[in-house]
Parts: C-alpha cells; structure tokens; sequence
C-alpha cells in the first residue's frame, strides 16, 4: 500500500533551519540520506522530493480569457509543503515507523526536531481487489 | 560463444519461448552450482543478454543450451573473480579452485521437469514476505525482468531490484535447499504458493484498466504459472480450484468497466462481453476438482464465480446456490469480508432486510471499513430506504481508497437523490 | 522543467460532493481527459489522489522512536487532496495547466476555480532533503 509522508513548515522555520550550525545542518542531511538508502534496501522506496521555497510558489485560481489568474503572495505564518516521501508498505504501522524515523530526525545541537510528518494514503486508480 | 548457423527468426512467440525457458534453465543452473542465490542473478542476466540479442541475431538453434551455457560461464566469472579478490586480501593458504562444470549442450540428464515446482515452493517460502515473494516468483518462474515487474507494481526499479535481493537472502538464511519438497512439506507450503499466485492475479486484474493498459499483464502471468503448477500438480484440488477462480474471474474482465472508465457492477455488466471460452474451461477445471472430494478455499470461490458466470442474465443467478456456498465458504475460511459477501447473498434469497440483520453483527469486526457502509447503502436501496442509503454511500465513498469505487459510490447517491427530488 | 500542482482542501466540508449525478460525470470526465491530454502532450508525470483527510495521521515520535499517531491537526489546516507531477518547458505552461485544472466543473457546470498551488520540483533531491 502506498503512502505519502508530508514534511511542512512555515517561512520562520525554514529560516530558523537555514541558522542553523554548519555541523548541525550536515548532521541532519546525513540522517535523513541513511533513512532513504534504508527505505531503498528494505525495497520500500518510492519517491522522495523536495520542494522549492515558496517565493518561487504560485496559486492558481482560474483562469480569464484564457489567462490563468494567479497570487504568489503567501502569508508569513502559513504552512508549505517543504517535500515528501512516497514510499509502498505492507501495514500503515509500518508507514507510521518510517514517519516517526523522519520526525525524530536530529535538529540543532542533536535535540531531535521531532516536527510532525502527516502521514497519507494514496488513494489508487483501480477497482478495489 | 559459438554462433550456430541455425538460427530461426525472432517472433511474436519467441518472447513467451524465452520465459518459459527460465525456470528450467534456472534449475538447472542452481542445481549444478548449487547455489541458488547466484544462480538465479546469473540466469536474470543470461535472459536480458538473450532478449538483446535474439531479436537481432535470431534465436539459437538450442536455446535452452545457449542460456545455460551464458548463465553458467558468468557463474564462473563471478566465483574466479571472488576467490582472485580473497586470494589477493588473505594470507591464508590458497583455497582449493573452482572448476567450472562442462555444459553439455547435448545432454538432457540435468533437467528436471519438476525444477518449475521446486522453483516455486521455494519463492514462495513463509520466510519471505508477500512482496518479497511475488517479486522473487516473478521473475525467477516467470521469467519477468526487474523492470518489468517493476512497471507493473509501479515502483522504482531500484525498489524491486531490492525486494528480491532480500527475498533470496531470506532463502539463502532460512536454509531452504534446492529439492522438492518431501509430500508432507509441499501439503503445510502449499498455501502459501497458492496465495502468492493469487495476489499476482488480484493486482493483475486490478490493474486492467484505463491508463494501466501499457503494463504487463499480470493477470494473464498468475493464470500461466498456476497452469505450470496444475500439470506438475494435477490431482491437487486446491491448484485447479485457483486456475478455475482465476478463469472465471478474468472472463468478466471487457465487462468490468464502462467507456469513461467507470466501475460497472456484476449485476449490470453486459454479458455478452464476457469470454465464454474462459468460463467454459473454468467450469470444468471445477468440476474435476470438486469430483475429488475434499472442497476448499479456492475451490469453494470458484464455484461461487461459477454460477454467476453461469447466469444468461443478472436475474437469472442462483442465489440459493450462492448463499449455500457462502455458508460453507464460512465454515472453511471464516472472516468479516466472507460474512460480508453471505450477507448479500442472503439479501437476495430472504430479502434486504434480512441481510441489513446480518450486517449488524459485523459492526465490530468492519467499523470503518469502506465495504460495510458501501454494502449498507446498497441494502437500504433495496429496501426503498433512499436517506439512509445516500447516507452510507457517501460515508464509503468518502472512505474507500479506490477512485473508481469513490466516483461509483457517490454517483450511486447522486442518482438517489435525484430521485427523490 | 518539473513542477508540483497542488489541490488543497479544507477538513471542515471537504467530502463527497452532494452534487447531480450528471454534474458529477461532467466533473470526472473532465480530470480523465486531462490526464489524458497531459499524457499526449509528454508533460504527464504522475498524478495522485490522497484518501480524504479525516484518515489523515500526524505522526511525531515517542521516547525511545516509537510513532505517536494521535497528533491533533489544527482547525484550519488545509490538507493536500491530491497533486500532479508534470515536465513542461516554462513556468507559464506550469501556470495555464494549473489554470485547467481549477476550472474544472462542478455544480451546474460552473468552474470551481479551487486553488492550486505550483511550486518548481527540484530534478534531484536539494541538500535539504538529502
């Protein structure tokens, strides 16, 4: 089954993030590339990206004459998807594991940021079995 | 490699020629290597060799004796190259080499019939998880490439790659030999093959529609291994019993879905498009089976398949003849989906409100689960309570993981509600 | 060029649309066929629908790495419903798809206009996310 594990955070968090130690921010890299290569060698591995800041971000709404009319102003506050990792699980525990994994990844001085990862199922474009 | 003269031109048959060729070739291999672990890389690489070439330089004269003999000469390769590594990291006396075994293109006395069999029971060990053994048995029996398979089940190739590594890895761990299994053994693995095939099946047929259509077409895959393992197997009940289930459940596949992809249920599917030929077989692969006595699992879903399969028109089903089998089917494989399925069956012989009792009982077991409120909905039609079933197709609807199920669903209350209005 | 496109909804009346039968067909044919072009075009990547998000789960984890599932989610969250994936040559076809994608059809055949989020995917995963 396959799920989708959402990482978010606001502007004042990434930026935070950016402050962080050089040391630091190696660190946390380094663990979440050990928890892909795990999610590759356990044959669990999908997908993982990551998103572009929101400044590049644009929303869409509609479109006049056949020109899409669109807003790129985010508020400060609002939280953005920063990426994802799609993986293909036999139970939702086991979904549940992998997020729990990314959300104790290290923060700052090796506290674990323990930030929230939502955890989706994807839904599928075939009858049910 | 000697080029023969004799090569003949590669057709449409010689892709199906080539993979069947795979689990016997890969017996052999393992058998005389006894190793089964390289054996089977050696072989999967013998076969993409194969699949590059013969389109070009036509199929060999023995092709059988061409992949064995490409298999066996990387094995060697790979065990030189392994003992040259650890001779040149140790000081430890030199072990003892390695001949390589003569391939004796003429000679028959390696293959074994049953090689397919072993193959098998062994991909399919309970050592390996479910998905680990439908990768491992698709490519090792099917004779599929890693890409394929992994384009069919929609992952990176990598990740496939992956899962059958670690699926002979839980071979090589649990100390399965390569050797039939002794008759008590092959009656407890049994199953496990039996379910394997089953889910390569259910994804196949799942996957059969819409824009699935440029992926492998696993359905018909599961449908030929368990057709190798019945003529390895014929007096067992259980294996043709899944053969038939397979054929009567495929023969509805043109059926299934409408021109804009939509769900079409069994009740209101045109059965002219069913395959007549495929329900034909089915029904006697059943009959046969069922004539050997003891009825089980599979055995037991077929004959439910069969007589829907056996109505002209929807109207024309035998519903006595269902809810009496889903009572044994209880008896045999008791769970909540089963309960499910008899719950509408006895809607259909006793009325809807007699199935809305039953489903009662099932709230404890299935809360939450997107069929019961989707079963409910359908009963609260039949028995004109249109509210209550707008209501329960919409909280399925809202529930289920399937799009298809999810636009079925909420049309379904759409057109209710419409109705009413 | 990779970019995501993102449909948001609200927990609070997201769910199945109490809307006509005819209305609803209009609205599902109007996605195939989407995809259908975007797969013509080459642009096509993936799609994917995300089941509703009442079954969402946030996920924190416990002392010794163990999952916590029974994150609450805040009243306003806006939860993704489903996103597509596509390879396009200017950031303006990124936009006029997202732009078709919002005016699909709903009640009577009007354009729902929902919002739909475009950021650029990066072709490998950026350091961040390494």
């Amino acid at each position: 089954m396959k799920y989708i594990l959402l990482m978010s955070g606001t502007k004042a968090g990434t930026e935070h993030y950016h402050a962080w130690s050089q040391k630091d921010i190696q660190a946390h890299m380094n663990i979440l590339h050990k928890i892909n290569k795990d999610l590759s060698e356990s044959g669990e591995f999908v997908a993982t990206q990551g998103l572009s800041q929101p400044a590049e971000a644009k929303v869409v709404r509609g479109e006049k004459n056949g020109v899409p009319i669109t807003d790129g102003i985010f508020p400060e506050s609002k939280e953005f998807l920063l990426g994802y990792w799609i993986v293909d699980v036999a139970s939702p525990d086991r979904a549940y594991a992998i997020a729990a994994r990314i959300a104790s990844a290290a923060g700052p001085g090796g506290v674990p940021t323990n930030m929230p990862i939502e955890v989706r199922r994807f839904a599928s474009n075939e009858p049910p079995k | 490699m000697t080029m023969t003269a004799m090569t003949s031109k590669w057709d449409a048959n010689s892709e199906h020629l080539l993979r069947e060729l795979a689990p016997q070739v890969l017996g052999t291999v393992a058998r005389r290597f006894r190793d089964f672990v390289s054996a089977e890389d050696a072989v999967q690489e013998a076969m993409i060799a194969a699949f590059t070439q013969w389109p070009q330089e036509g199929v060999p004269e023995n092709p059988r004796g061409w992949l064995i003999q490409v298999a066996s000469r990387r094995l060697t390769d790979q065990v030189r190259s392994d003992i040259a590594r650890r001779e040149r990291e140790t000081t430890v006396a030199r072990e003892a080499e390695v001949i390589a075994p003569m391939v004796d293109l003429k000679s028959d006395s390696d293959m074994d019939p049953h090689d397919t069999l072993i193959l098998l029971f062994m991909c399919c060990h309970a050592a390996l998880t479910s998905s680990s053994a439908i990768a491992l048995t698709l490519r090792a029996v099917g004779g599929l490439t890693t890409a394929e398979i992994a384009n069919a089940y929609l992952v990176p190739e990598s990740t496939m790659a992956q899962r059958i590594s670690r699926a002979k890895q839980s071979i090589k761990t649990s100390g399965v030999g390569f050797r039939m299994p002794s008759p008590q053994e092959r009656a407890e693995r049994l199953p496990a093959v039996l379910r394997v095939l089953y889910l390569i099946f259910n994804e196949g047929y799942a996957s059969s529609i819409g824009m699935q259509m440029q992926r492998l077409d696993l359905a018909r895959e599961a449908i030929r291994l368990t057709r190798a393992m019945k003529a390895l197997l014929p007096d067992d009940g259980e294996v043709t019993g899944l053969l038939a289930l397979m054929l009567l459940t495929d023969a509805r596949r043109a059926a299934r879905t409408g021109p804009e992809e939509e769900l079409i249920p069994l009740d209101k599917q045109d059965r002219n498009l069913w395959d007549q030929e495929e329900i034909c077989e089915g029904i006697e692969l059943l009959t046969a089976a069922l004539a050997k006595g003891a009825v089980g699992l599979y055995q037991l879903q077929a004959a439910i398949a069969a007589v829907h399969d056996e109505a002209a028109r929807a109207e024309d089903t035998d519903w006595p003849q269902i809810l009496a089998l889903y009572e044994l089917l209880m008896r045999v494989s008791p769970g909540a989906i089963v309960s499910l399925n008899h719950a509408i069956a006895a809607a259909m012989v006793h009325g809807p409100a007699r199935g809305l009792d039953l489903l009662k009982t099932l709230d404890s077991q299935l809360s939450g689960h997107y069929r019961l409120d989707a079963v409910r909905g359908h009963l609260y039609e039949m028995v004109g309570d249109h509210e209550s079933a707008i209501r329960h197709y919409r909280i399925a609807a809202g529930r289920t993981t399937s799009i298809p199920e999810q636009n079925y669903l909420i049309t379904q209350a759409a057109r209710l509600e419409e109705r009413s209005t | 060029m990779k970019y995501i496109l993102m449909m948001n909804t609200m927990r609070a009346g997201h769910g199945v649309p109490g809307w006509k039968q005819k209305d609803l067909q209009a609205h599902i044919a109007f996605m195939m066929n989407l995809n259908k072009d975007l797969q013509r075009a080459g642009e096509f990547v993936s799609a994917e629908g995300l089941s509703f998000p009442d079954q969402a789960k946030q996920v924190r984890a416990g002392k010794d790495g163990t999952p916590i599932t029974d994150g609450i989610f805040p009243e306003s969250k806006e939860f993704l419903a489903g996103f597509w994936i596509i390879d396009v040559d200017s950031p303006e076809r990124a936009y006029a798809i997202a732009a078709k994608i919002s005016s699909a059809p709903g009640p009577q055949g009007a354009p729902l206009n929902m919002p739909i989020e475009v950021r650029p995917v990066m072709s490998a995963p950026p350091p961040d996310m390494l």
